[in-house]
């Protein structure tokens, strides 16, 4: 998996060099500032902070945008929220550590800005790193219509509003049904609840947007890699460089840790011994742990994959 | 020479009133009222668990028999809240237990509960009899199995959609044989099967069970034993509503519904199969209350069930339902007043299914008692907002969700400000709002002005500037709780209305444009607010006052800041005023 050097894991890069960069932006945009959203209220004594909301959304989406390392393909100025494809091969979709954090897509609301905005976010993404590639999904809206089937959404976590429960339950339907059609479409979401041993909470990932187990492991990497090097202390220190990274690899793939997962029936099994699709429609949820503690996992694992085929 | 009512007959004076507010009004009369009060209140609602602590309630209030504790905030159902941000039950029962021996019912939504509370409370209270937990999370059904054998005089358990860790069915079997006071039973959320014949031998020793959700490893074949069993119900859930064509497994289930003389609402119908449908054609014409929302079938087979139901007052369904669906079910309900769309395949552009807003449209014109809706749906006019509007003043919740975020008014391509305002103009006693579509600053302007009786509002995708955001926090004078994503609205709004967030619940902003800086001085500048800074990726550097916030979620509260956060809420040091290291 191509990893570039320049790549802003999600944590954050050089947040100090986006501080500046967006604050310059924001001085740019300042003549854009509408009057009629000057407010002057306060609390008796306090100043207003300098703060443009206006210009809010836009200066988050280019912080968010190194912290979360991913390009924006923005429909230019239509102020769409859906990801057009641009040219097949090369659309980075995001979908960071399936839905842990909003993946939002701030864009200007106000189309007076449209093309400002596009600009901005243009300049924060090119070197276009690669962060998690997804299978390509064709927005519906592209014109070009290369696919006959309805295509899947971008999903935008937690939207639309409908509960875990009544998601999975309909995943689970779906499944059922996909058995009597050809042709698999993700049926939105799958969430499950990822522990590592030692950390003090887990996270929960969304196994519908990875399409292999590299992509998951890559993920959830980046998601456990500050409970396994140390939570990020100070912002300005880049910790993340090439070997920290490598490091991070080695904890993984090394001897430290396994993956595992455990399946409908209740067994825990060492992740990567079925087939990815059969994977995800059996794994109820995830744990990160000591290989030390995962001896004699992979015997069953493999005895229980001969026994189902 | 003054003259009160002695002390007992105030407090079977009070005995009468039990709205919250009501007692709440009572207590603050004079000292007297307030000690007789305070020791007649049997019921309490804690709407934030944070907002007071468990000692000051117990404190106050020392012969409580019901409590209802909220955990985490409403936006926690989408994913929006990180693991691990709190809602933790245990310091509540643990003081429970201590201060409340004849607690009869606790209700949990949104909280994490553990297996050893769970425990807890099946011994510490000997008159137990109510234990709801919605949507909760964090025990397995050795919890469960605690409560079924400890609680001799259990009346309801209910896990409406709780995560709960299923690591047996046996479970069940620990209800004691001589266990018979059961009245509901809501295990639809379970994964796993229970075992069949502990729940077959359960219902048949309980006389007043009233309702029953059965999961969907339920098999259809054995429904009719349970109904058999127990005639008496109200209200069913069924589990899975498919078996294969199997005529005598119809013919049986027909029996058994005809025998359900009380029948008056249904819900489970997992993976249904249209032809078992008409086995319960004998209670439609009863049905108050029917959940086809789980249900994956097709427009007609809806359509003949529904036309069949004319006393129907809630109605959940799948957009497979259809335009022509909701026709039927505006000539035919003249007694709704719950209406439910879910999407089927939200996550598809084009959904292969004919769900507009006509299908809404109908039911406002033709079920004149209307009044909470929840509607899904991928295309939305101001034309047909304000029929609704026009044609039902009597809404109490509108949630609209058009699927794509900022989808605007498909035939004149226009934001939907002047429909949402035309339905806050009409519908003056709505409590409840969700918005969706392309939306302006203009359609706050219009609930600010308007939503007077406003007590909860969802923004998503929505607004121009912080002047959305002033006009609902400055004009909205009955809102309790705000939540909002991804909207353009950043310190101005929040600083300007400051006092106002102390007469509200809770506010969540998510993907907003707020800053550090601004949630720094409110933190320091409110003690009576909690403002909990969410930075999940560990990316806020709080050396810049500028640095925009992930998360955000303020609550009032009395009781101080929190001592259970996680590690990515950033605490606001309140005493220093300059910037934290």
């Amino acid at each position: 998996m191509s990893i570039s050097i320049e790549e802003h894991d999600y944590i954050g890069l050089s947040e100090v060099n986006m501080e500046k960069k967006a604050c310059e932006v924001a001085n740019n945009n300042k003549d854009l500032n509408l009057k009629a959203t000057e407010l002057r209220l306060g609390l008796p004594g306090s100043e207003s902070p300098e703060r443009e909301a206006v210009n809010g959304g836009v200066i988050k989406n280019l912080v968010a945008g190194a912290k979360r390392g991913f390009s924006d393909t923005i429909n230019g100025g239509s102020g769409k929220w859906v990801f057009s494809v641009n040219g097949g091969s090369e659309v980075d979709l995001v979908k960071n550590g399936g839905g842990l954090f909003s993946c939002s897509k701030v864009e200007n609301m106000n189309s007076g800005l449209g093309v400002g905005s596009v600009k901005e976010s243009a300049v924060l993404a090119s070197p276009k790193p690669v962060l998690l590639e997804k299978k390509v999904q064709v927005s519906a809206n592209s014109s070009n219509g290369q696919t006959s089937a309805p295509a899947p959404k971008q999903q935008v976590v937690g939207w639309p509003p409908i509960r875990s429960f009544r998601k999975n339950t309909m995943a689970v339907s779906h499944t059922k049904n996909e058995e009597e059609t050809d042709g698999k479409m993700g049926s939105g979401c799958l969430y499950v609840k990822v522990s590592m041993d030692g950390a003090p909470y887990l996270r929960k990932v969304d196994l519908e947007i990875y399409s292999s187990y590299l992509d998951l492991s890559s993920a959830l990497e980046k998601m456990f890699s500050c409970f396994t090097i140390g939570q990020y202390g100070s912002h300005g220190a880049p910790t993340r460089d090439g070997l920290s990274e490598s490091r991070l690899m080695d904890l993984l793939h090394g001897s430290e840790y396994v993956l595992t997962y455990e399946d409908k029936d209740g067994d825990w099994m060492l992740v990567g011994d079925v087939p990815w699709d059969m994977f995800i429609r059996s794994c109820k949820r995830m744990r990160i742990m000591k290989s030390s503690d995962a001896i004699g996992l992979a015997p069953r694992a493999m005895e229980k994959c001969r026994n189902r085929t | 020479m003054v003259y009160s009512l002695p002390e007992e007959v105030l407090e079977h004076v009070f005995s009468f009133i039990t709205l919250d507010k009501d007692r709440n009004a009572v207590s603050l009369v004079c000292k007297s009222w307030y000690e007789i009060e305070r020791w007649c209140r049997r019921r309490i609602f804690v709407g934030n668990c944070y907002a007071v602590s468990p000692s000051i309630m117990t404190r106050r209030f020392p012969e409580v028999r019901s409590v209802e504790l909220k955990g985490k905030p409403h936006f926690a159902d989408f994913n929006l809240v990180p693991e691990g941000w709190g809602g933790f039950a245990c310091p509540w029962i643990s003081e429970m237990s201590r201060a409340y021996p004849w607690l009869e019912e606790i209700r949990l939504k949104r909280m994490v509960v553990t297996d050893e509370s769970l425990e807890l409370i099946s011994t510490s209270f000997k008159n137990f009899k109510v234990l709801v937990l919605s949507s909760c999370e964090g025990f397995s059904t050795d919890g469960l199995a605690a409560i079924a054998a400890n609680c001799r005089n259990l009346r309801k358990l209910d896990l409406r959609e709780s995560e709960v860790m299923d690591l047996s069915g046996h479970w069940l079997s620990h209800f004691p044989n001589t266990c018979t006071s059961l009245e509901s039973l809501n295990i639809a959320c379970l994964g796993s099967e229970v075992s069949f014949s502990a729940l077959e031998r359960l219902v048949g020793r309980s006389p007043n069970l009233k309702i029953l959700r059965l999961n969907r490893a339920v098999p259809l074949e054995k429904l009719s034993t349970l109904l058999c069993r127990a005639p008496q119900l109200v209200e069913l859930g069924t589990g899975a509503y498919s078996s294969g064509i199997r005529s005598d497994v119809y013919s049986s289930l027909s029996k058994a519904f005809l025998g359900c003389k009380e029948l008056k609402g249904l819900s489970g119908f997992w993976d249904v199969d249209p032809s078992y449908l008409l086995a319960f054609y004998s209670v439609c014409s009863r049905l108050t209350s029917l959940n086809l929302s789980y249900a994956t079938i097709r427009s007609p087979d809806i359509t003949k069930v529904i036309s069949q139901c004319p006393n129907l007052q809630r109605l959940w369904v799948l957009d497979h339902v259809e335009d022509s669906g909701l026709n039927a079910v505006a000539l035919s309900c003249k007694d709704l007043r719950e209406l439910r769309v879910f999407p089927s395949d939200p996550y598809i552009a084009d959904a292969n299914v004919t769900l507009t807003e006509q299908g809404l449209v109908s039911v406002s014109e033709g079920c004149p008692k209307l009044q909470s809706v929840l509607y899904f749906c991928r295309q939305m006019s101001n034309s047909a907002l304000i029929t609704i509007a026009r044609n039902r003043p009597n809404l109490i919740c509108f949630r609209l969700c058009v699927i794509e975020p900022r989808a605007p008014d498909y035939l004149t391509l226009e934001p939907l400000d002047v429909g949402f305002g035309a339905i806050v103009e009409h519908c003056k006693e709505l409590r409840r709002l969700s918005l969706s579509g392309l939306l302006t600053d203009r359609v706050f302007e219009y609930i600010g002005r308007h939503a007077k009786r406003l007590e909860m509002l969802s923004i998503a995708f929505a607004g121009n500037s912080d002047l959305g955001l002033h006009h609902v926090l400055s004009g909205c004078d009955g809102l309790r709780k705000l939540e909002i994503r991804d909207c353009p609205f950043g310190d101005k709004a929040l600083l300007a209305n400051v006092a106002k967030l102390e007469t509200m619940r809770s506010l969540w902003m998510s993907s907003c444009a707020v800053s550090y800086g601004a949630c720094k001085f409110l933190s320091q500048k409110m003690p009576m607010l909690n403002v909990e800074v969410i930075d999940e990726n560990g990316s806020l550097d709080s050396r810049f006052d500028s640095c925009p916030v992930e998360k955000l979620y303020i609550y009032r509260t009395v009781a101080g800041p929190r001592s259970d956060m996680p590690g990515y809420i950033r605490t606001i040091d309140r005493d220093r005023v300059n910037t934290i290291s």
